[in-house]
């Protein structure tokens, strides 16, 4: 093995042998072995060794290929591929990306009028950019790892679901409640998680997740249990419901009703919600307490020593996180007028934790293009059936390899003296707790 | 021990389970004035500024930290923030520890968090962006210029933290402890790793800070040339006990220092004093 022209030939085999083995031990039941039911209810199984050939094949070529190209390229970050010409027209790209994308989200249901799907997938990756953009101030500011986010939003859900249903208050009354809610939950696990740090923490506040959901499940009195609740109102234009007849909203504006208008006044109503947690956050970080936020994320200790209460800088970032979630979770349960506990699983905590880290830990732009991937991506390979999941899972695999800080991988300063520079995040933390 | 001294240790002592890391310390800062405190590693001289600075619960003792105005605290009441919030005693570490992803100025703008946070109305005037909480953070932000100057780092003030030389860092702590307005300031090993020359520059901005803001210091220091052109006192420790104390040209004719430096039995003392021409 000559150090200079990286590792031989015989290493590059050596690897590829050993990941065609273990592709070999993992698919041979996934892949080789196919088993159904039979027409009469009895296991029948055969055997697709040619389709598990092919995957191995598949892996041992892909892992030379990989090899070879990792020695191409040279190790990372020493020699720029990319010419500066070509770097400095990306710079311009990069800063035209997140008003081109704000621009073409507000002309969306103008130009898919017509498309309910595409209003729909819309409305859904707006809800997934607000709960990014809200657990970010949680994972990426303060660098707490949260894997229970969906407590929250669960909270903010049945919040509005439960008042509105019961009191007959409006959606407009109960989206501030249902975030003061979320928050003061938010506080509650604070409290007891204030002392633990990394993994103890991510585990209890993924217990606490469970917790919210298995109380929800078996407080039937109050939640309908696992039968949810129906019949939540849907929201209205400050007292004028989107819906055929005379007090409708299209009725007093002397058009003909559409139920597409319900679409999209959802649309822009989660689009404003999302907007208003990004302007939140983005003045936040420029505040006091979201610099103390970050400083917490880069070195508590040293955070003490400069007479910061890192009880309360942590208390309050739970509960600003906690807020938006609770928002989120009272626009869900509005738009879809039922929510059950299935709503609200460790699937969707694990999902919002990935947009925030695939997008950078602390990037406002990166979660929202996270969370477009995510979820307009998972959407648009719809079409490969079965093989979805494991395409997906491949591009998210390839897309850490290549951006292993996220899709954003720097941080903007909060304040500069002369000039605001970029700050790559391999220097920023990304936390212990 | 001097009426006006700003800090006053009191038989503090300091054990982890059987080992008694400090025993029965007692001495005094002066104010204004920068006292060292000196002695071979595992002294136990990290520990006293961990039981001042409240990252430790001192064992037993007291330490009493008397304000410009009279105001006294006692220290052990206080735990970990407070200490520098209500008590205003700044420190730093033996391993930096900035912000290093933050920018030489985020990490002094940190440091005037308190304030901040006050003028911010607890962030709630600071969101709506009131003119008030504008002219605060302008002037945090003149503060931290005026800190960056002083140091001369104001050309890479936008630089982050971690990217700075080692010394750069060095007096960047130094600074984001300053600007906590601090009445106490708690170096420890600030001339760790740095050169002669910047030594010598780190002496110069210790003496400037003691002479223009009459701000007290306490460091723990192994570079005598700074210990011994800088401090007005000196404070000897050796396996947690104090074993000599008092003006630098005291210190460097102590016996009993030079033993505990060159490490040889109190009966050989003699000896190597008259080895040294003592």
């Amino acid at each position: 093995m000559l150090a200079s022209h990286g590792p031989g030939v015989a290493f590059i085999f050596k690897k590829a042998l050993i990941s065609a083995l273990v592709a070999l031990v993992l698919f041979s039941l996934m892949i080789g072995i196919r088993t159904e039911a039979g027409p009469t209810g009895q296991l029948i199984y055969w055997t697709r060794f040619g389709d598990l050939a092919a995957m191995v094949a598949t892996v041992f070529g892909g892992s030379i290929a990989m090899e070879l190209l990792r020695q191409w390229w040279g190790p990372v970050g020493t020699i720029k591929v990319i010419p500066p010409s070509v770097q400095s027209g990306l710079a311009v790209a990069r800063r035209a990306i997140a008003p081109v994308l704000l621009i073409f989200t507000f002309l969306v249901p103008v130009i898919f009028y017509n498309q309910r799907y595409i209003l729909d997938l819309g409305i859904l990756v707006l809800t997934y950019v607000m709960l990014g953009w809200g657990l970010n101030v949680v994972v990426g500011l303060a660098g707490l790892l949260d894997l229970g986010y969906v407590a929250f939003y669960a909270v903010g859900a049945y919040s509005y679901a439960l008042l509105a249903t019961n009191f007959g208050l409006s959606f407009w009354v109960c989206l501030p409640l249902a975030g003061i809610l979320a928050a003061c939950w938010g506080v509650m696990l604070g409290f007891p998680v204030l002392r633990l740090r990394g993994d103890y923490l991510a585990i209890v506040t993924l217990a606490f997740g469970e917790i919210i959901r298995l109380v929800i499940i078996n407080w039937q009195s109050l939640t309908g249990g696992p039968n949810g609740v129906s019949g939540i109102p849907r929201p209205t234009l400050f007292g004028i419901a989107l819906a055929p007849g005379p007090d409708g909203l299209a009725a007093r504006l002397g058009i003909e009703f559409s139920p597409t208008h319900r679409i999209v006044f959802l649309f822009y109503l989660i689009l404003a919600l999302a907007l208003l947690t990004n302007w939140v956050t983005i003045r936040l970080r420029r505040l006091p307490i979201g610099r103390a936020w970050e400083a917490l994320r880069e070195d508590e200790v040293a955070c003490r020593a400069l007479g910061i209460n890192t009880t309360t800088t942590k208390l309050t970032a739970f509960a600003t996180g906690a807020m938006f979630g609770g928002f989120a979770g009272a626009f869900f349960a509005t738009r879809q007028g039922f929510i059950s506990p299935e709503s609200f699983t460790f699937q969707e905590s694990a999902l919002v934790l990935a947009i925030v880290v695939l997008g950078g830990m602390g990037s406002q732009l990166g979660v929202a293009l996270a969370a477009l991937t995510m979820i307009g991506g998972f959407e648009l390979f719809r079409g490969l059936e079965q093989y979805r999941m494991l395409v997906f899972g491949l591009a998210m695999v390839l897309l850490m390899i290549w951006r292993p800080r996220g899709l954003i991988g720097h941080r903007a300063p909060t304040v500069f003296l002369r000039h605001s520079q970029a700050i790559s995040s391999e220097l920023a933390r990304e936390g212990r707790g | 021990m001097s009426s006006d001294s700003i800090l006053a240790v009191d038989h503090l002592s300091m054990r982890f389970g059987g080992i008694v890391a400090v025993n029965d310390l007692s001495f005094a800062a002066e104010r204004g004035k920068i006292t060292a405190l000196i002695g071979p590693n595992g002294a136990g001289k990290t520990t006293v500024f961990n039981c001042i600075t409240g990252f430790y619960r001192r064992t037993s003792g007291t330490m009493r930290l008397t304000h410009d105005d009279g105001r006294a605290i006692q220290l052990e009441r206080l735990n970990d923030f407070r200490i520098s919030k209500q008590a205003r005693v700044a420190r730093t570490f033996q391993n930096i520890r900035l912000f290093p992803g933050m920018t030489a100025l985020e990490n002094l703008m940190v440091a005037q968090h308190n304030a901040l946070m006050r003028a911010s109305g607890l962030t709630f005037i600071g969101l709506i962006g009131a003119p008030s909480w504008r002219a605060a953070e302008k002037r945090a932000i003149d503060r931290a210029t005026l800190w960056l100057d002083r140091i001369g780092l104001v050309d890479r003030a936008d630089d982050a933290a971690g990217n700075l030389p080692y010394g750069d860092q060095r007096r960047l702590e130094i600074a984001r402890a300053m600007c906590t307005e601090p009445a106490l300031l708690c170096l420890d090993e600030p001339a760790a790793g740095l050169n002669a020359r910047e030594s010598a520059g780190l002496s110069e901005l210790l003496l400037s800070i003691r002479a223009d803001h009459g701000t007290s210091i306490l460091l723990i220091e192994h570079d005598m040339s700074v210990v011994m052109e800088i401090s007005d006192h000196v404070v000897v420790m050796d396996y947690g006990v104090k074993i000599a104390e008092g003006t630098p040209q005291q210190i460097r004719d102590d016996p009993k220092v030079i033993a505990a430096y060159l490490g040889v039995e109190d009966n050989e003392v003699a000896a190597v004093e008259s080895e040294l021409g003592l």
